[in-house]
Parts: structure tokens; sequence; C-alpha cells
């Protein structure tokens, strides 16, 4: 694909990144709801199956995410590692985009010939 | 409640608010009628509880949260010999209201924070797709 030549591997990145931010804000959400059982992907093979099959593949790497303490109501939600994810997830999502940025500047001026 | 339009990051985390926001209003009410005393079993005031329930979206794998009925939870109201209360019935005995103050101040806590996370959810992503949109210039 031509896109994907022009930005490697970032606009895949940043779909998964966008993605992620709404499994995690799931789980914030639902930090109350017994029986809740909180959600994340592994960035690798996230990265790699929406890279290979587009964006909708993203749901095949999504897993449950295995809770260090048990809790009485079931609900697997562990809230500082979720708001620790979604912090970590934010700054990433913004890394990406300054990369897509600078690709884009880069590009703009080789064009523009400056 | 459900739409035929996909969900967003800003319904999950906006109806996890209206959520949290109804336990909030349990909350208040249970507080506001500790202390309260009733002349039968039935008329006694009695703890109330939200029932939340996950709301998964299939579309886009969200999932966010409903109020889906408000319960009477905890204990039965306690019966205490007053007869001097103008409230006692024929045997003297009034009913006290059923709400354990301690554990729902601690649920004030748990919900107000739920808030916020739900909050700061809200302002992370907005910020985000801001800067998305300006991609490029």
């Amino acid at each position: 694909m031509a896109a994907e030549s022009l930005f490697g591997v970032h606009g895949a990145a940043l779909e998964v990144r966008s993605q992620r931010m709404g499994l995690l804000a799931s789980n914030i959400a639902n930090a109350s709801t017994p029986g809740f059982k909180a959600k994340d992907v592994d960035f690798r093979t996230a990265l790699a199956s929406v890279e290979g099959q587009g964006a909708d593949a993203f749901a095949k790497a999504v897993q449950f995410r295995v809770p260090s303490q048990p809790t009485m109501d079931g609900n697997t939600v562990e809230l500082n590692q979720e708001q620790t994810a979604f912090a970590e997830n934010a700054v990433q999502y913004q890394t990406t985009l300054s990369f897509l940025n600078g690709r884009i500047g880069q590009i703009t001026r080789a064009l523009k010939g400056e | 409640m459900a739409s035929s339009q996909p969900m967003t990051i800003f319904q999950v985390a906006g109806r996890a608010m209206s959520a949290q926001l109804v336990r909030m209003n349990t909350t208040a009410s249970n507080l506001a009628n500790a202390g309260g005393v009733a002349g039968s079993e039935a008329a006694a005031y009695k703890t109330m509880k939200p029932v939340f329930r996950t709301s998964f979206d299939q579309a886009t794998g969200l999932a966010t949260v409903d109020v889906e009925k408000v319960v009477t939870a905890g204990e039965a109201p306690t019966k205490r010999y007053d007869p001097n209360n103008p409230m006692a019935d024929k045997d003297g005995n009034v009913f006290d209201a059923a709400v354990d103050e301690t554990r729902e101040l601690v649920d004030m806590m748990e919900t107000a924070r739920t808030y916020q996370n739900n909050v700061e959810v809200m302002q992370t992503a907005k910020q985000l797709i801001v800067d998305t949109l300006k991609m490029g210039r």
C-alpha cells in the first residue's frame, strides 16, 4: 500500500493506540460493575494484526487481564493499573502523532523544494 | 437504551458518569434518612442501592455501564422500645432507618473517585482527538 510506505508503521500504531484507549476507558467505566472482566491488548500482537488485516483485526488481539488480586464481586479492574495504562497510552498516542506530524512536515518541505 | 450508532469513547465515559451520579443520589438519600424513625417496619426507611450492569457494544468492542435498577438492600430496620416517641406503635416500639452511615460514606468516596476518573478519561480523549485533528498543520 502506498500509504504504508509514506507513514511507515505509524498509521497502524495510531489505530492501535486509539482502539486501546477505548478499551482502557471501558475498563475504567466499569470499575465498580460486579463481574466485569478487564481487557487489554499486547501491543506487538495488536500492531501485527492491524498492519496485516486492517483496523477491524484489533479485536482478535484483545485478551482478558489477569488480576493480581481476586475480588469478592468478580470484578477484575484494578484502578491504579488501568489509570497507569491509560496515561501511558495517551503519551504513546501523542508520540505517534508527533512522528506522523514530523513525516508530514518532511514530505511537505520536500514537495515545496525549500 | 441501545442505539444504532456505534459507541464512542465519550458515551463510555458519559454513561459511566451518569451511573455514578445515580449511585451518588442513592447515597445522599440514604444519608439524609439516617437516624429517621417510623411507626412500623414497612414504613421505615431502607437503604437503597443501584445495580450496575455492563453495556457491551459488539461493533466497537467498547463497554460502558448502566444502572439496571435501584433496589433496597442492607439490614432490616431496627426495632427499638421507646414509648415516649410520638411515632411509637401500640406496643411502644419505633423502627430506626436501616442505614449504615460508615458504609454510605465509604461508598460516597468511591463514587466520587470513579466519577473523577471518568472525567479524566473524557478530557484526555478530547485532547487527543483535538490534537489528531490538527495533524499536518
